[in-house]
């Protein structure tokens, strides 16, 4: 059962997504339940597929047998191990939590579909984190993304036209990872990336790889929204359904921005990605130049989700930052980036998914005193939002720290003003929200300094539903635990990145 | 020198934090249990503080690694002379001032108090964890805390004036913060420890001087942020909108002092007398915060609020303690520390009075004072007593702290700094001494019915800290021994021991 | 010139990619954009599958293979073409067909709720 695990993670949500359909034309509420327990299998297969990384070392896994480079290999490392177990813990509890959104934004006839697109969604981005093979890659690369268009063409106005646009700019992406692909295949002769690893150091020189690399970049950038190709993703975030939102924000990207560390660790190797091509020093001024665009942008909005989006903009120049920086404690903030941020934002993201489902908010500026209504919600809120900004001891902090580390011992005092600039940035977006949560509730009161104010309405604590509150509770939890034991994330699991030799 | 782990410092850390939990989840109706938590839970951490006293008097250190933070460094609590000097005097204001803000809350039926304790409570924990905290990076998670905890303090009243202070407060702090992580990500890359030690860990590392010159400017600017340093006050007189025991405690002892607590450690705990010297820094520190001493009295002179007046006087004096740490002689050092304790005791009651005025007669300006002190009596003799204090005439306590100011200053053989000292005692006379006058010797502008002292939590309070303020003015080694603590941090920082 | 001819695959291929992307990004018609996306899918169809060719080879299937067992070193590589390239664009056709599906399922339901195909139009109705 165990060595069989990493191929569980996909086969069961793979198999569940097909009878969901099926099962659901006889009675449509049993697809959530179908797909909860599937996820929830593949999460436990997740888990023992991490635990058995953790003590006897990382897993080939070869599908149906084949050896490598023939036959198609899962691989799983420390660090993909840990995504991969990250990514089924947040769409696990992101599944718990979507239920009543689900059944309010979406019709009633189309949940099974839902519910089958959601599930091949997940597994495609499973997939993408453990495969060991670049064809494949690409493959679930496109599932994730077509799941991803119908996903979010089932949200409200301007979805159709925001899933329209990621079709095309997806397909451009996955294109071009597709032509890198060929590249690689006309001078190597071989698509597993392992073997890639070894027969490419011999021919470094040749244009052919330059081209390959380029295309790989430009293919894994658009699909995390790496600045400046990140156009679809404000809008694919703000008009999908809540729950989509909520799946995809935290996972996707950051297995796309998991991809980008395996290509140009593991497949090229760091000595090719840093020294033989500029990469690094272009791709640090594009995460700089990103991370600043999105703080800024996120400040202009008044959707609370476009802002999200933004935000997450800005934060995946983080992680792009931290491989750039090209050293020991700049990838290790960029790893340890992808899971502060992915707990961050998820919990931001159910947040924002109770409150619209609670009460229809969505403008910022309606956020006035809503503590009073749900109050635990809105802790978690400011909690995940320290996180963001990097209030120690909550994980944001952590990651920060790491990239400013990087950042200091590589001598870029540029790009450390960059990242504490941002941090700047982003407390005034997180700040004025938490303003208008907790303090505006009396504003238009003439000088209530005398402290006799009045409650001119009391208004009743209407908290998040249960199933919607435990998973944000979870997850803020989360983001102090990643915080609190980053030390033991960082041996764990992300020691194991950083190349021999590195400073 | 010698080590005791003990737990101790975790616990009175922990206190107020999950005492703050026990108030957060008490029925905002239920006040007398809400501050229930908050006395117990103060006591407790008095009791904590203090008992480490024995310890630390022996001139041992108390030590305690947890948690792994990052690779190579933990969250670490280290108690020395300068620590528990701090932690003794937030720790033990914070019974006085909780019995003064019950007073002062119920008296105004306040709005929001479980925030209220709540946030106040966590404020302690921060301020207790940068008082023992044993390298930088703890300093800067409490550091941190500290300011995200008083946050809610300044925007209490949810006014417009409040989130603006509160806008202003966090835009200043929290540049503040990013300076600092900025600086102690530096220090940490090249200097490879960020652990306190008397005397300083930079020298030796063989740091370029003009990058050790800016990390200095770094972790100064962001401290003295929070320390009120001009020209990065502004923050602090408007987040004066804050309920007066916040302004009391906080922004007389935990908050200001916290950034006036980093400014020593980082003078002389990281970078140390000799490397200062090394890098032409120290008198350009000094006649900076001088300027602060003078400007900061003027503008006090020109404010016609009490608490606004009261806030730059707090500007004022915090800048001497970090003058007095930049002369890097033993005398100056001594008096530095022991101006942390005696400014508190002697500023708290300024504050508490204010409160009490503002409680009983809604009065906030100094132009309506006129009068007041046949009206409160104890109240304003408390006043007048601080005041007296805070300009230096003994045998208050302030008179200590100032004398070895002086006396340090002719020890640096610096003897401009004598004259700043100087003229801002005379300015401090010049600002306090009208309000005692017309207090006590004008006639009130309404006739008055007598005597009308505020209820008793507010007066037994700043009763409490004035007489301790004259305690301490002829004992100062009175019960927690702040003297031979201050002397002794000195030494060791001199003596890098 | 011999450079160009030589590897008139690529250039091939090159010229159409940038027909695609051209009508992807300049086009404001929906349909002209999907049309534009199966041209530069086709492109790239294209170029695996000539990389796949070698001058003078046939097709990967043994000849002989019913009757005897041919020993591998036997085997001349340089005969056959290279499958595995063709393999893999089975993968990309149905993948590239999906998109197609997909994009051209949305400019249904784009059309239902705003009865044009024009972005421009689109964007007016929207905002």
């Amino acid at each position: 059962m165990m060595q069989q695990a990493p191929a569980f993670t996909i086969v069961i949500l793979l198999l569940t997504s097909f009878w969901v359909p099926i099962i659901g034309m006889i009675k449509k509420e049993s697809a959530y339940y179908l797909s909860l327990i599937a996820i929830f299998f593949s999460f436990l297969a997740a888990c023992a597929t991490l635990y058995t990384v953790i003590t006897s070392g990382p897993i080939h896994y070869r599908m149906g047998g084949w050896p490598p480079p023939w036959g198609i290999e899962f691989v799983v490392d420390y660090l993909n191990g840990g995504v991969v177990v990250l990514i089924s813990l947040i769409s696990l509890l992101t599944t718990i939590s979507a239920k009543k959104s689900v059944e309010q934004e979406i019709h009633r006839s189309k949940w099974p579909l839902f519910w089958s697109l959601y599930l091949l969604l997940i597994l495609s981005l499973l997939g993408m984190t453990e495969t060991g093979d670049m064809f494949n890659m690409y493959v679930y690369l496109e599932v994730s993304s077509l799941t991803a268009y119908g996903l979010i063409a089932m949200g409200e106005r301007g979805a159709l036209l925001a899933s329209f646009n990621y079709v095309i700019l997806g397909s451009v992406g996955a294109s071009f990872y597709l032509l890198g692909v060929g590249y690689l295949y006309i001078a190597t002769g071989s698509l597993n990336m392992a073997d890639l690893n070894k027969i490419l150091p011999a021919i470094y020189h040749s244009k052919v790889i330059f081209t390959a690399f380029a295309f790989f970049i430009v293919g894994i950038g658009l699909k995390m929204g790496l600045f400046p190709l990140h156009m679809w993703l404000p809008d694919a975030y703000t008009h999908a359904p809540s729950a989509i939102s909520t799946l995809i924000a935290p996972t996707m990207t950051k297995v796309s921005a998991y991809v980008f560390f395996r290509i140009i660790l593991s497949v090229f190797n760091p000595q090719f990605s840093w020294e033989v091509i500029p990469a690094a020093t272009l791709l640090r001024w594009i995460a700089a130049v990103g991370i600043i665009y999105g703080s800024i942008m996120a400040i202009a909005q008044k959707d609370i989700k476009r802002m999200l989006a933004y935000s997450s903009i800005s934060q995946i120049g983080y992680i792009v930052l931290g491989i750039a920086l090209a050293n020991q404690m700049g990838l290790i903030g960029g790893a340890l980036h992808i899971f502060s941020h992915a707990f961050a934002k998820g919990c931001l993201f159910m947040i924002v998914m109770a409150v619209i489902y609670k009460t229809g908010i969505r403008n910022i500026d309606d956020f006035k005193g809503l503590n009073k209504k749900m109050p635990f919600t809105m802790a978690a809120f400011c909690l995940a939002a320290f996180s963001m900004i990097g209030v120690p001891p909550t994980a944001g902090f952590f990651s920060k720290w790491y990239l400013v580390l990087g950042t200091v011992s590589g001598r870029h005092w540029f790009l450390t003003a960059v990242i504490l600039m941002s941090s700047l940035l982003n407390a005034v977006y997180f700040f004025r929200i938490i303003e208008k949560i907790y303090f505006s509730s009396f504003v238009g009161l003439v000088n209530g300094g005398h402290g006799h104010h009045e409650h001119h309405e009391v208004v009743a604590v209407a908290e998040a539903p249960l199933g919607m509150l435990v998973p944000i509770l979870i997850m803020a939890a989360g983001i102090l635990a990643v915080g609190l034991f980053n030390t033991q994330i960082i041996h764990l699991l992300l020691q194991f990145i950083v190349p021999k030799g590195l400073a | 020198m010698n080590t005791v782990i003990s737990y101790k410092p975790l616990y009175a850390v922990l206190v107020s934090l999950i005492g703050a939990f026990f108030i957060l989840f008490t029925n905002e109706k239920k006040q007398n249990l809400r501050e229930a938590w908050t006395f117990i839970a103060a006591f407790i951490k008095f009791g904590i503080v203090v008992s480490m006293l024995p310890v630390i008097l022996q001139g041992k250190v108390i030590k305690l690694t947890l948690l792994e933070l990052a690779p190579g460094l933990s969250l670490m609590f280290k108690i020395d002379f300068f620590g528990l000097i701090f932690g003794l005097v937030a720790s033990g204001l914070w019974i006085v001032t909780s019995l003064y803000s019950i007073g002062y809350m119920r008296g105004l039926k306040e709005h929001a108090q479980n925030r209220y304790f709540f946030a106040f409570a966590l404020c302690l924990s921060a301020t207790m964890g940068i008082a023992f905290s044993g390298n930088l990076l703890t300093f800067y998670l409490f550091y941190e805390m500290l300011t995200i905890a008083t946050y809610p303090l300044v925007t209490h009243n949810e006014d417009e004036e409040a989130v603006k202070a509160g806008r202003k407060y966090l835009t200043y702090t929290l540049t503040a913060g990013v300076l600092i992580l900025f600086a102690i990500g530096a220090t940490y890359i090249y200097a490879g420890t960020l652990e306190f030690t008397p005397g300083g860990f930079l020298k030796g590392h063989n740091i370029p001087i003009g990058l050790l010159q800016v990390l200095l400017v770094a972790f100064l600017v962001g401290c003295g942020v929070k320390a009120g340093v001009m020209p990065f006050h502004a923050w602090l007189p408007s987040a004066m909108v804050a309920p007066t025991p916040v302004s009391a405690l906080l922004h007389a002892v935990a908050v200001v002092k916290a950034g006036v607590f980093g400014c020593v450690r980082i003078i002389a705990y990281v970078f140390g007398p000799v490397l200062l010297k090394d890098i032409h820094m120290w008198l350009i520190v000094a006649y900076f915060v001088s300027f602060t001493i003078i400007v900061s009295s003027l503008f006090a002179l020109a404010s016609d609020n009490l608490k606004r007046r009261l806030a730059f006087s707090t500007i004022s004096q915090l800048s001497y303690i970090i003058l007095g740490a930049a002369l890097l002689s033993k005398a100056s050092l001594t008096g530095s520390i022991l101006h942390i304790p005696n400014h508190a005791y002697m500023k708290i009651t300024l504050f508490f009075c204010a409160g009490a005025i503002f409680v009983k007669t809604g009065k906030r300006n100094i132009s309506e004072l006129d009068g007041i002190g046949l009206q409160m009596p104890f109240t304003m003799g408390a006043f007048t007593l601080a005041s007296f204090g805070m300009v230096g005439i003994p045998p208050l306590c302030g008179f200590i702290s100032k004398w070895y100011l002086c006396l340090g200053t002719l020890q640096a053989h610096e003897i401009f700094f004598l004259f700043v000292l100087l003229t801002s005692a005379v300015l401090n006379a010049a600002y306090f001494f009208p309000i005692v006058y017309a207090a006590f010797f004008r006639k009130p502008a309404e006739a008055t019915t007598g005597m009308a002292e505020a209820s008793i939590p507010l007066v037994v309070p700043l009763s409490i800290t004035v007489v301790m303020a004259i305690i301490f003015g002829i004992f100062p080694n009175f019960f927690f021994h702040f003297f031979d603590l201050a002397r002794n941090a000195a030494t060791s920082i001199l003596t890098g021991m | 010139m011999e450079f160009i001819l030589s590897k008139f695959n690529y250039w091939i291929y090159i010229i159409m990619m940038m027909i695609g992307f051209y009508a992807m990004i300049a086009k404001r018609n929906l349909v002209k954009k999907v049309i534009g996306m199966n041209i530069f899918q086709t492109a790239i169809i294209l170029f695996y599958v000539s990389i796949g060719a070698k001058k003078g080879a046939t097709i990967p299937i043994l000849e002989a293979a019913h009757h005897a067992k041919i020993p591998p070193e036997s085997i001349e590589v340089a005969k056959y073409i290279n499958p595995l390239p063709h393999v893999l664009m089975l993968t990309a056709i149905v993948v590239g067909v999906s998109v197609t599906g997909v994009a051209l399922a949305l400019i249904i339901l784009i059309y239902r709720r705003y009865h044009t195909v024009e972005e421009d139009e689109i964007l007016r109705q929207l905002s």
